[in-house]
């Protein structure tokens, strides 16, 4: 098939520029400093500092993979219902904040949960007591459901834009109400956009430190945190390739777990 | 009564976006509002002021950085695009088997925290002896573009049906001719939303960027980031304020205004 | 979706038209005496004088930035792009010194050296003992800022060990780097704050993360606004933003004041200097920019803009006597006694550093 060729340049600038690359941090973790075979940097995400690390990463972007979901799925449905008419318009407003510069964006939400922050200043205003916000756990899953939210919406948005809406008046028609529709007909239906946002929401959650150090006073260490630590300051890219190793499985895992879900073996996760 | 019940919903689906527009524009608002205050601070107002968006134009730093980052990631942005659209198809027509093995390995770039695959791109680069500078920038850029493109157009390429196609070319049309005209335009949105993030995620990139950029070459986020220790210059929420008002004025001027020919 | 394409491409025409003609600025002064690459902390230079030393020596400047001395070591080190000037602190010099990346100094193209005040020369032996590799830009001290309005008068922190102090829960801010961390927590235990002794780090590490519940956030320089905007009592920080605290507090009319204290169990005095890697391809370029940046009106520019204490005396002597006085700024030099400056332990202690600090993060 003339269809195989179409992937030949992807296939020469993956070798390049992801397998080539790769490699090098496979070397890296599987070597110490003086380039002697150890498994001691991927042995060592069993330290209790490495485990309680991606144990509390998984937790919080799992937390925050749930609620991106909850959030995005009514959302993608109410712009698909408003899409007619209307282009792409109303998509773009969900990607425009991402054109602001994430980290501004970050440090925009620390301005806004601060302790003399805008929130709190109109809670005061209100005469209600005020809250600490920032520096928790809460503020860092808010920052990643609000940086990552527009990767759950945009590959449901997509697929549900597809669905024919004749198969949802035959659904109606035939009686069923309305989570029989929801729970039958749409998420089905849109299942591989589900997967594909579930990827891109808790990947970049896991592996993020930027948002845990800005909203979250560094106060919680993430295994993010720890990889960046061990790549800059730490200057040892031996354990930060191991560990990398380690949190690539894991993630591996996570989605083959998924993709169990995924009843018609089609889910775009891989 | 079938009508108030439609009204109710339509009400709270309004209130939803409403509520959900909050959340994403209220960092966005507050850096608005910082660019015109008379003050470095971050928490306190000091009075109007314009003086950041004079500095802004004067910086000829801020305004390189600017060009850089835009040409970047719309250069980076079309070719992956290219590729990863190309890329999709062809990977949709594979076995179950070799179909998993390349979608996993799509899906590293995205797997690996920003650092490694920052670092890794940069020891490849000089593994090749490839000196590092604009291309190397644009190259990352684009190896990390590919899977949000792939991702896009995977869901739609599931959704076409092969029938479509295949009584296409049973009526005769070239491979070419059918995809074009029958593939195509089903998975344009899935295209265009995959070109999108990818653009977006170029501009947002700064780790990447970091370790892979040549002497002397900024993106808005490097030049951003190597500002953090210092304390941000104002003229950056200003920056990111005209950003953000010279893409909504394009974007409602290119809606609304072709709009009216279907509205008569 | 079509449409989303066509905004995409006429902002990119625009901004393109709009740093066509920011970039022409910068551009076209390219000199005949060939370039410097310079690579500084972010906001470390009145951008004023890189344009001076291009039309006085008509040499052109590529100029770089960097956030900490952590990222800049991997990329000098790996040399995918070569720098001719750097300006890292003291135990990152020491580093690089030790792994043969600086290269030496030739004092004849730098004659303005003689303007750098034999103190600091002399303390910069810490970390380049003979004073071979590197010429001092700024230099500084951490200490413990307060908010007047939020402690009491008899409450004043005046040593580390009130980082402990159960009455600041929730108040403190921490650095959020390892070897500044430690050096709180060793010199309030009367330690060196370059100790490689295990117990003593030990100790250290119970000491922080019996800290931990009382710090509010670890930062690093966020502590500055954090501190302005009021959100916490007490902070560890630079002695380089002092200036500019002061002025922020005044210009924004704010009704406490936030004071500097160098505590008595001693601090780490630390010193950014210029070095060459060994790599640099213009190195003579390099020595004029290096002799440029002591020349005293330049270091007075270059101090009123950053605000970081210079070692250059003929600068100290063009300034106002009240900020020669002001002892935030210039601490006297009496004060510094017990003082040390960070040493690089090798990477063998870095690591055990690094371990024990990650111990008291993930605790």
């Amino acid at each position: 098939m003339s269809k195989k060729l179409l992937s030949g340049p992807y296939l020469i600038w993956m070798a390049g520029f992801t397998v080539i690359p790769l490699i090098l941090i496979l070397y890296y973790g599987l070597t110490d400093r003086s380039g002697a075979f150890t498994m001691a940097n991927v042995v060592s995400i069993a330290t209790a500092e490495h485990a309680k690390a991606l144990w509390l990463s998984m937790g919080l972007s799992l937390v925050s993979t749930v609620i991106c979901l909850v959030l995005a799925y009514p959302l993608a449905m109410i712009l698909r219902k408003r899409n007619v008419g209307k282009g792409s318009f109303v998509v773009f407003i969900f990607i425009l904040p991402m054109w602001m510069n994430f980290l501004l964006r970050t440090l925009a939400w620390q301005t806004l949960l601060e302790r003399n922050g805008v929130i709190n200043g109109i809670l005061t205003a209100l005469r209600l007591p005020t809250q600490s916000l920032i520096n928790t756990p809460g503020a860092i899953i808010l920052g990643m459901v609000y940086n990552f939210l527009p990767f759950m919406v945009l590959p449901i948005y997509n697929v549900l834009c597809k669905i024919d809406d004749n198969t949802i008046y035959a659904a109606q028609d035939l009686g069923a109400d309305f989570w029989q529709t929801l729970f039958r007909i749409w998420f089905p239906l849109s299942l591989p956009g589900v997967i594909s946002g579930i990827t891109m929401v808790f990947v970049p959650a896991l592996t993020t430190f930027v948002i845990s150090n800005l909203l979250g006073g560094s106060k919680i260490l993430l295994i993010g945190n720890v990889i960046e630590q061990e790549f800059t300051r730490g200057s040892n890219w031996h354990l930060g390739s191991g560990l990398s190793l380690v949190l690539m499985v894991f993630i591996l895992a996570s989605m083959a777990l998924i993709a169990k879900y995924d009843k018609n073996g089609e889910g775009t996760a891989f | 009564m079938k009508k108030t019940k439609n009204t109710l919903k339509r009400i709270l689906e309004d209130f939803y976006l409403v509520l959900i527009m909050v959340f994403l524009y209220a960092p966005i608002a507050t850096l608005m509002v910082l660019s015109f205050s008379n003050s470095k601070s971050r928490t306190q107002w000091g009075g109007f002021t314009l003086r950041w968006y004079g500095e802004m134009f004067e910086s000829a730093t801020i305004m390189t950085a600017l060009q850089n980052t835009l040409v970047i990631a719309f250069a980076s942005a079309l070719i992956a695009t290219v590729i990863g659209t190309a890329a999709a198809i062809a990977i949709n027509s594979m076995k179950p088997l070799s179909r998993s093995i390349i979608m996993g390995i799509t899906n590293i770039p995205m797997l690996n925290a920003d650092i490694v695959t920052g670092i890794s791109l940069m020891l490849a680069f000089i593994a090749f002896g490839i000196s590092l500078g604009f291309k190397t920038i644009l190259i990352a850029h684009i190896t990390f573009n590919i899977p949000y493109v792939i991702l896009s157009v995977m869901p739609k390429l599931k959704q076409t049906s092969k029938s479509v196609y295949e009584a296409a070319m049973d009526l005769g049309a070239s491979p070419l001719y059918a995809f074009f005209r029958v593939v195509f335009p089903d998975i344009l949105p899935g295209v265009l939303s995959g070109f999108l993030l990818a653009f977006t995620m170029s501009l947002d990139d700064f780790i990447i960027t970091h370790f892979t950029k040549g002497a002397g070459i900024n993106t808005l986020s490097t030049l951003i980031y190597s500002e953090v220790r210092r304390g941000i210059k104002p003229s950056m929420y200003a920056l990111s304020t005209i950003i953000f008002a010279a893409v909504l004025t394009l974007l409602i001027i290119t809606n609304f205004a072709p709009q009216k020919k279907f509205e008569k | 979706m079509k449409k989303m394409f066509s905004v995409i491409l006429g902002g990119v025409v625009l901004a393109a038209v709009l740093g066509g003609c920011g970039g022409k600025a910068g551009a076209g002064k390219a000199g005949s005496a060939g370039e410097v690459y310079v690579y500084n902390w972010g906001e470390y230079i009145d951008e004023e004088v890189i344009s001076m030393f291009e039309e006085e020596t008509g040499i052109k400047v590529v100029y770089d930035m960097f956030e900490t001395n952590e990222d800049m070591y991997p990329v000098i080190e790996a040399g995918g792009r070569t720098y001719d000037v750097v300006c890292p602190s003291d135990y990152m010099i020491q580093k690089m010194v030790e792994n043969n990346m600086l290269a030496e100094l030739n004092f004849d193209n730098i004659p303005n050296v003689s303007q750098i005040d034999p103190e600091y020369m002399e303390r910069s032996r810490s970390f380049d003992p003979e004073n071979k590799f590197s010429v001092p830009y700024c230099w500084g001290t951490v200490g413990i800022l307060y908010n007047t309005g939020m402690v009491a008068p008899e409450d004043v922190p005046t040593r580390w060990s009130d980082l402990w102090d159960e009455k600041f829960s929730g108040e403190i801010l921490m650095q959020d780097s390892v070897r500044d961390a430690f050096m709180v927590a060793l010199k309030s235990l009367g330690y060196s704050m370059n100790s490689v002794d295990n117990a003593e780090l030990e100790e250290a590490r119970d000491l922080l993360i019996r800290q931990k519940p009382l710090v509010q956030a670890y930062v690093i320089d966020q502590v500055r606004d954090k501190m302005i905007g009021g959100e916490a009592a007490i902070g560890v920080i630079y002695s380089g933003e002092m200036l500019y605290i002061q002025e922020e507090v005044e210009a924004q009319g704010l009704d406490y004041e936030l004071e500097y204290v160098i505590p008595e169990e001693g601090t780490n005095v630390w010193i950014d200097s210029w070095v060459i890697p060994s790599n640099a391809k213009n190195k003579e370029n390099a020595e004029a920019w290096i002799n440029f940046m002591c020349r005293p009106d330049i270091a007075k520019m270059n101090f009123e803009y950053i605000t970081y204490p210079t070692p250059n005396k003929g600068a100290f002597d063009l300034l106002d006597e009240d900020l020669r006085n002001n002892k935030a700024v210039f601490p006297d030099i009496e004060s510094l006694d017990n003082c040390e400056v960070f040493q690089y332990l090798g990477d063998q202690v870095d690591s055990v550093y690094n371990n024990l600090w990650k111990e008291v993060k993930s605790n």
